[in-house]
C-alpha cells in the first residue's frame, strides 16, 4: 500500500499528460463523431519529433510546436484518405497509423528508441521532477482547454460541432462537412502529438511503441470522465476538464492494480476490458429499459 | 427564379436495382411562385427537390437558380440560395446544440465562417424576436438543446432557420408528414406565413391532396419521373380532390397509387 501511495504523484502526472491526449480524442470521438485510430501513430510521431528536434539543438518550445504540426499533418492524411478516397474513418485511421510506424522509425533514423535525458537538456517535465511536471502539465491543460473553449465558440467551431452532430443539416446550412472533418482530424492529432512530446520529456525517451493502444487510453479517459463527471460538468470547458480527470483516474487505477500484483504484461488486456465494459454500459442500460417497457406493455 | 431543364437521374444504373427516378423534368418557377408537388409512390418528388438542393447530381440537364447555373455546385455551396425543411424533423437541426446555436448556424448560411464569435448579443435579441411569432415559447429557451424539443417544435425551428436568410427558393420536402394532424396544420400555417411575409419562392412536396390544393398558387403532379400535370391560377383554386384524381388517371393511364395520399384524402 505504501508503494501505491508513494507512486500516486507519478500516476497523477502521467494521467494529466495522457489527459491532454484524451482531449485530442474527445475532439474526434465526441465532437466530430469519428473514431480516429490515427492517434496510436501520431502520439509516437510527437515523441519522435520531439527527441530528434531537441537532440539537434532546436529550442524546446519550437520543438513542441514542430511535434504539434507533425501530428496535424498525420491528421490531415487521415482526413484526405477519409474524405477524398472515400475510405471509412476507422480504416483511414488504421492506414495512417500503420504508415506512421515506418515514418516514426524514419524520424528516429531507424532507431526504435531514442533517449532524451533531463541531465543533458533543460526539459519542462521529468520523472525526476514530479511536482514540477504536474504543474507544467496542469498549465498546458488549462491553456489548451481555454483555447478549445474559445475555438468551439467561434463560427468555425460551431460549424465543426454541427458537422459532427448532423451532416445533412450542416450541409443544408452551407457548411463544407468534408473540409470540417479534415480540420477536426488535424486539430485532434496535433493535440495528441503535443501530448506525445510531453510524455517523451517526462519519461526521458521516445519509443516506437509508445503510442500503441493510445486510442484505448484516450477513450477510457473520455468515458470515465463522462460517467463520473457527466452529471455535474455540463459546460464545455468543464467537460474537457472531466476528460483530464478521467485520465488521472485511469492512471491511479492502473497504478493500484499493479501494486495489487497485476502482471504488467497483462495491463493492455486489462485496459481493453475496462474500456469495453464502459462502452457496453450505456447499451445494456438501453436494453434493460426496453425490456422493462415491453414487460409493462404485456401487463 | 428556378429553371429546371430536362433533368434526368437514374439510380444504380446497370444493376438489377436500376431505377429511373427523373425522366426529363422541365419546370420553370416565376418569382414568388409557391408550387405544391404531389404524386404517387416513387414518382420522383423528393428526388426532384434533392436534385435542386444538390444532394444528388444530375445525369443530364441543367438547373438554374435566379439565372445562376448550379447544376455542378456541391450541396453546401448551393445552400446559400436555398432554405430546406426535411420530412424527418430530426434532420433539419443539430440535436446536441442549443436553439440559439442552431439559429446562429442558419444565420451564417452563405457566409464565410471564421474565428469571430459565433453568436453576438445583438443576434441573440434578434433570435428572441424571431422565435416569438412561432408561439411555442422557444424565445425563453434559447439555451435549451434542440434534442429536447418535440418533432413539431423542431420542424417549426427548422422552418424559421430555412426562411430567415430569405432564400431564393424554399424547399419543403413533406415537412409535415411525420407530425400529428394538429401540429402539421400549425407548421403548414407557419410555412404559408413565412412564404408570404418573405415573398419567397417555394416548392412543397406533400402527400396530402387537400393541402396541395389549398396551399400555393400552382400545383404540379409527378408520375414516373415526369411532370404530368401543371395547374395554376384560377383553375387551381377551383380544383377538388376528385378532379385531381381523375386528371391523374387521364394523364398517366393508371390509378393514383400513394397509400398515404389516399388514406389522408
Amino acid at each position: 500500500m505504501d508503494a501505491f501511495i508513494s507512486s500516486l504523484p507519478g500516476a497523477a502526472a502521467q494521467g494529466i499528460i495522457w489527459g491532454i491526449m484524451a482531449i485530442g480524442v474527445y475532439v474526434t470521438y465526441k465532437i466530430l463523431d469519428v473514431a480516429d485510430l490515427t492517434v496510436d501513430g501520431s502520439f509516437g510521431t510527437g515523441g519522435a519529433v520531439m527527441v530528434v528536434c531537441m537532440t539537434n539543438g532546436v529550442n524546446i518550445w519550437l520543438s513542441m510546436l514542430i511535434a504539434f504540426l507533425a501530428g496535424c499533418l498525420a491528421g490531415f492524411v487521415t482526413g484526405i484518405l477519409h474524405t477524398k478516397f472515400g475510405i471509412p474513418a476507422i480504416l483511414a485511421g488504421i492506414l495512417t497509423q500503420l504508415a506512421l510506424y515506418s515514418v516514426n522509425l524514419r524520424i528516429m533514423s531507424g532507431m526504435a528508441n531514442m533517449p532524451l535525458s533531463v541531465m543533458k537538456y533543460n526539459l519542462l517535465l521529468s520523472l525526476r521532477k514530479i511536482p514540477q511536471s504536474i504543474l507544467v502539465a496542469g498549465i498546458f491543460v488549462i491553456a489548451l482547454i481555454a483555447l478549445l473553449y474559445w475555438f468551439f465558440g467561434t463560427e468555425l467551431g460551431h460549424s465543426l460541432r454541427a458537422t459532427g452532430c448532423n451532416q445533412a443539416m450542416a450541409r443544408a446550412n452551407g457548411i463544407n462537412t468534408e473540409r470540417n472533418k479534415i480540420l477536426g482530424l488535424i486539430l485532434s492529432n496535433g493535440i495528441v502529438a503535443l501530448s506525445g512530446s510531453l510524455i517523451t520529456q517526462y519519461q526521458g525517451f521516445a519509443d516506437i511503441n509508445m503510442g500503441r493502444g493510445a486510442i484505448v487510453i484516450g477513450l477510457a479517459a473520455v468515458i470515465i470522465g463522462e460517467v463520473i463527471f457527466g452529471k455535474i460538468f455540463k459546460n464545455f470547458a468543464l467537460r474537457l476538464f472531466g476528460v483530464v480527470c478521467g485520465g488521472v483516474i485511469y492512471y491511479v487505477v492502473i497504478t493500484l492494480v499493479l501494486s495489487l500484483g497485476l502482471n504488467a504484461n497483462d495491463m493492455k488486456l486489462f485496459s481493453a476490458l475496462v474500456v469495453a465494459v464502459f462502452l457496453g454500459i450505456p447499451y445494456w442500460k438501453k436494453l434493460l429499459q426496453q425490456k422493462k417497457l415491453t414487460r409493462k406493455g404485456v401487463q | 427564379m428556378l429553371e429546371i431543364k430536362n433533368i434526368c437521374k437514374t439510380f444504380y444504373p446497370g444493376t438489377i436495382n436500376e431505377k429511373k427516378a427523373l425522366n426529363g423534368v422541365n419546370l420553370t418557377l416565376e418569382d414568388g411562385d409557391f408550387v405544391t408537388v404531389i404524386g404517387g409512390n416513387g414518382a420522383g418528388k423528393s428526388t426532384l427537390l434533392n436534385m435542386v438542393a444538390g444532394v444528388h447530381s444530375a445525369d443530364s440537364g441543367q438547373i438554374l437558380l435566379d439565372g445562376i447555373d448550379v447544376t455542378n455546385l456541391p450541396e453546401h455551396k448551393r445552400a446559400k440560395y436555398l432554405g430546406r425543411v426535411f420530412q424527418d424533423p430530426m434532420m433539419g437541426t443539430a440535436a446536441d446544440m442549443w436553439i440559439e446555436e442552431n439559429l446562429a448556424l442558419a444565420a451564417r448560411r452563405g457566409q464565410r465562417r471564421g474565428l469571430r464569435w459565433a453568436i453576438t448579443k445583438k443576434e441573440r435579441e434578434a433570435f428572441r424576436e424571431m422565435l416569438k411569432p412561432l408561439g411555442l415559447g422557444l424565445e425563453h429557451r434559447l439555451s435549451a438543446k434542440v434534442g429536447l424539443l418535440s418533432g413539431g417544435q423542431r420542424q417549426a425551428l427548422t422552418l424559421l432557420m430555412a426562411a430567415m436568410k430569405k432564400p431564393k427558393l424554399l424547399l419543403l420536402d413533406e415537412h409535415t408528414a411525420a407530425l400529428d394532424p394538429k401540429t402539421a396544420a400549425t407548421v403548414l400555417e407557419l410555412s404559408d406565413k413565412f412564404i408570404e411575409e418573405g415573398h419567397l419562392t417555394a416548392m412543397m412536396v406533400t402527400h396530402n391532396m387537400k393541402d396541395a390544393i389549398v396551399h400555393g398558387n400552382r400545383l404540379i403532379m409527378m408520375h414516373e419521373g415526369r411532370i404530368i400535370l401543371d395547374i395554376r391560377g384560377e383553375e387551381k383554386k377551383k380544383l377538388t380532390v376528385e378532379e385531381l384524381l381523375e386528371a391523374f388517371t387521364k394523364a398517366s393511364g393508371t390509378e393514383f397509387a400513394n397509400d398515404r395520399a389516399l388514406l389522408s384524402k
